[in-house]
């Protein structure tokens, strides 16, 4: 034994919902001042894991150890009593209150506010100074990014003491430089001592941040090794169960005639001036990539050119002719008519409906597909859910249940059967908006080759992303977003991360 | 219109304005806790009987609130099993309360007083009286203020001194105490609360139990002060325009006072002008009494601004992964 007992211990942890065995004989034991990285696949039963640890799920074999004590964990309340403090990947903030009151919410001094209130501004000071968690203590969470209501959240522990820090899928909503900031917070509080569990399925996180790393998959933890003796190709294999490509194949692309031209398009929407007149051309066979921080317009250029809002002002012409962009013409339906298909970026909210069935999804936006009619009034089911069977067999969709309710799929498999809808319509211009967001490894690959393959059928696509790694992978041109307007192109092969970093922060190279 | 009738207008439209004062705040606490209540309506009306019944059986007003509240908070209670524990539809819910008590009032009334569905009229102690303030006849000829405090601010039922009290008690609980900023917190985003550790059911159950004691003092103050006695469906929809002040007053305490007052008022004015000539133009009575009845409609329909309700309201609490 060593002289300091671990600040983590789970011995023998299973859990079973139903006849799903999502975590099964977990033994883990993480060091105290150390970030501990665990990766997985969506469904591999890392947060099943950590939601025993803080006593959202009690255990049905196991026993935990904090501190070297034995500690059960029948309620959140017992794991914060215990020290544990959760950073939920969806935050759990009351948005129209104060981050004051969000921070003392549940863990008031006494029955009066004043008084609680009063100590938590000035301990919400003294903490921001020591760990670089600036944020003003009266502002209204919804007036707050999201980068900073996460330092809400961080903040929110601290002050109910927690050293053992558990962060769900930190990254996933955060800006590339936002990202950074939170790494270097988590190494501020390592280096006070604080022991940081750090849930993720990005294997450039854990080869960053991280001291050790656990590999879970099918809800077993199938290996814990030092990051510095890994690779991120290693834990790609550990965590699928097969050797996975973390960049995707192509040929150079053999661009053909011009399919989209956008000529200084303008888009207000809610009443800010959300696109400041692009122009950008894509050709038939190549993708254009839209780089940019999120919010820079990238949403409103997708959503106009998919027919979901008006454009004030511009032209733009698919396959030499000029598309509606305002009017009764200029819906979902028309641009589908005239070949354009859109994988919208928020597939629970947009791009599919979450209670209905995977067949029903299937037949959205293509309904009207004489092969779907059984006659002039009637619907032909049975056409739609045998047509669903087999995108779901060629597009890998598991289950293969077309009966089965979209939200009941996982994230990547959810995003398989849009992609499934859209790309087997044979568009000319594919519109995609985050591809792979919450999306797991072995689905991101795929999904990847898939666009990739659209593009060597000599079809024109426009994808838009926010993780740069991604942007640099797919395209074969790229434009940069800021403030509506694009900062310029660059082609992948002649540029860095630093310089569309720049680019994406409104800098241009010249004036840098 | 003289200054005596002024005072006489704003005298029951404080009359007229406190079981809808007492009815909104009631749904304020349910609300700002996530659970919506349309069936304020139905449990004032049992509280009313409730108390009638009571207070004419033992002859005490006090005795008639204590029962009335009692009746109120089992229907309450009833709303939070089916709404908070078994997370059923909170509109069915309340819709189901609403019939429950304008059935079961009447038919009880029928069974134990024969009177066609009424209780007989409350005289004596069995109803709370007007009490008069200090000083109120000294000072009542003192010219502006000596009537004003005499007639507009003395001279009411001890229940409605109560209703005006709540309101900055109700302010007071709901933005400087725990209890308030958790109330509100799970409102909002009950997982919140869930992961800080506290009770997302028991903080809606004690927000459903307060609307059901509150509401029971509106029904007793219809029932044991307003008249003397029940009568079938005698909360005549204060129940729902209580809702619409509620949206009205975007779920904030004094907004609510203010609301109440303007539907007290233009059920006042209904209530005392009978036809309301305007040159050659005749205003007819029904339309002055509709007036309240109209104004909850326009509100209802969201077109006095907007009013954004609590963010979890109406949806049941289901623990998430």
């Amino acid at each position: 034994m060593t002289s300091t007992p671990p600040a983590i211990e789970l011995r023998g942890i299973s859990k079973a919902f139903g006849p799903v065995q999502a975590n099964k004989d977990i033994s883990i034991s993480v060091q105290p001042g150390t970030i501990h990285g665990i990766v997985g696949e969506n469904g591999a039963g890392k947060s099943t894991l950590m939601s025993i640890l803080y006593g959202f799920y009690k255990a049905d074999k196991g026993e935990i150890y904090i501190n070297g004590q034995l500690t059960p964990i029948p309620d959140s309340q017992a794991a914060i009593r215990a020290g544990i403090g959760m950073v939920h990947q969806h935050f759990k903030l009351v948005e129209n209150f104060t981050v004051v009151e969000n921070v003392i919410l549940g863990a008031e001094d006494g029955a009066m506010l004043q008084p609680s209130i009063s100590k938590a501004r000035k301990l919400l000071t003294d903490l921001a100074a020591e760990y670089g968690l600036e944020v003003n203590p009266d502002a209204r969470i919804e007036d707050l990014s999201v980068g900073h209501q996460q330092r809400v959240e961080i903040l929110k522990q601290l002050y109910r003491q927690a050293d053992i820090l558990i962060l769900d899928e930190p990254t996933g909503v955060l800006t590339p430089a936002e990202a950074d900031q939170l790494f270097r917070i988590l190494e501020r509080l390592k280096e006070e001592g604080k022991t940081i569990i750090l849930i993720t399925h990005k294997l450039r996180e854990i080869m960053e941040v991280t001291d050790t790393v656990s590999v879970m998959r099918r809800g077993q933890m199938t290996a814990t090794v030092k990051t510095s003796d890994t690779s991120p190709a290693e834990l790609a294999e550990l965590m699928v169960g097969r050797k996975v490509l973390l960049r995707v194949d192509k040929a150079p692309a053999k661009p053909g005639k011009t399919v989209l031209e956008v000529d200084n398009l303008r888009v207000r929407h809610h009443g800010v001036d959300k696109l400041k007149g692009i122009s950008f051309q894509i050709r038939a066979g190549e993708i254009l990539g839209i780089a940019g921080v999120a919010g820079n317009g990238q949403s409103e250029l997708l959503e106009v050119l998919g027919g979901m809002i008006p454009a004030q002002g511009g032209t733009v012409r698919m396959n030499g002719d000029a598309i509606d962009l305002t009017g009764a013409k200029s819906d979902g339906q028309s641009r589908r008519a005239r070949g354009i298909a859109h994988v919208p970026e928020d597939r629970q909210s947009e791009g599919l409906i979450m209670p209905y069935e995977a067949w029903e999804n299937m037949a959205f936006g293509y309904h009207h597909d004489p092969a779907y009619q059984a006659n002039r009034f009637l619907m032909n089911n049975a056409a739609i859910k045998a047509d669903t069977a087999e995108k779901m067999e060629q597009y890998d969709v598991r289950p293969r249940n077309p009966r089965l309710p979209a939200r009941n799929f996982s994230g990547g498999n959810q995003q398989k059967i849009v992609v499934a809808r859209e790309m087997e319509r044979n568009p000319d211009l594919l519109l995609v908006g985050q591809p792979t967001r919450g999306v797991d490894i072995g689905a991101i690959e795929f999904i990847h080759r898939q666009i990739i393959a659209l593009r060597d059928q000599g079809k024109a696509i426009l994808l838009v992303s926010v993780e740069l790694d991604e942007i640099m992978g797919l395209s074969d041109r790229i434009a940069v977003m800021f403030d509506g307007q694009i900062m310029g192109e660059r082609l992948p092969d002649q540029t860095d991360e630093n310089e569309l970093g720049l680019m994406m922060a409104g800098m241009t190279k010249g004036a840098a | 219109m003289d200054f005596l009738t002024i005072l006489q207008i704003l005298d029951s439209t404080v009359r007229l304005a406190t079981p809808l004062l007492l009815a909104c705040l009631a749904g304020l606490f349910s609300e700002r806790s996530g659970i919506f209540d349309i069936g304020l309506e139905g449990k004032m009306l049992a509280a009313a009987f409730a108390s009638a019944a009571i207070a004419f059986v033992t002859g005490s007003a006090w005795a008639g609130l204590a029962a009335g509240i009692g009746a109120s908070m089992i229907l309450a209670l009833l709303h939070g099993v089916a709404s908070i524990t078994f997370r059923g539809n909170q509109l069915i819910s309340g819709v189901a309360i609403n019939f429950l008590a304008a059935g079961l009032s009447v038919v009880i009334a029928q069974t134990a007083f024969r009177q066609g569905g009424r209780t007989p009229a409350l005289t004596g102690d069995a109803r709370f009286t007007e009490i008069t303030l200090p000083f109120a006849d000294a000072v009542a000829d003192v010219p502006v203020i000596g009537p004003i405090y005499a007639n507009l601010i003395s001279g009411h039922s001890i229940l409605v001194y109560v209703a005006l009290l709540i309101v900055p008690l109700t302010w007071w609980v709901l933005f400087r105490t725990r209890f308030g900023l958790r109330l509100r917190a799970v409102g909002e985003n009950p997982a919140a609360v869930d992961t800080a550790g506290i009770s997302v059911v028991g903080l809606r159950y004690a927000a459903v139990l307060i609307c059901g004691v509150l509401c029971g003092i509106a029904g007793a103050y219809l029932a044991t002060s307003l008249s003397a006695g029940f009568v079938k469906d005698m909360s005549a929809g204060r129940g729902f325009i209580a809702l619409a002040a509620l949206i009205f007053s975007k779920w904030r305490p004094w907004y609510a006072l203010m609301a109440c007052l303007l539907f007290g008022l233009l059920d006042a004015v209904g209530n005392r002008y009978q036809n309301i000539q305007l040159g050659d133009f005749v205003i007819p009575v029904q339309f002055m009494q509709a007036l309240p009845y109209i104004l909850t409609v326009i509100i209802l329909a969201g077109f006095v601004g907007r009013a954004i309700p609590p963010r979890a309201g109406g949806e049941p609490y289901v623990k998430e992964r």
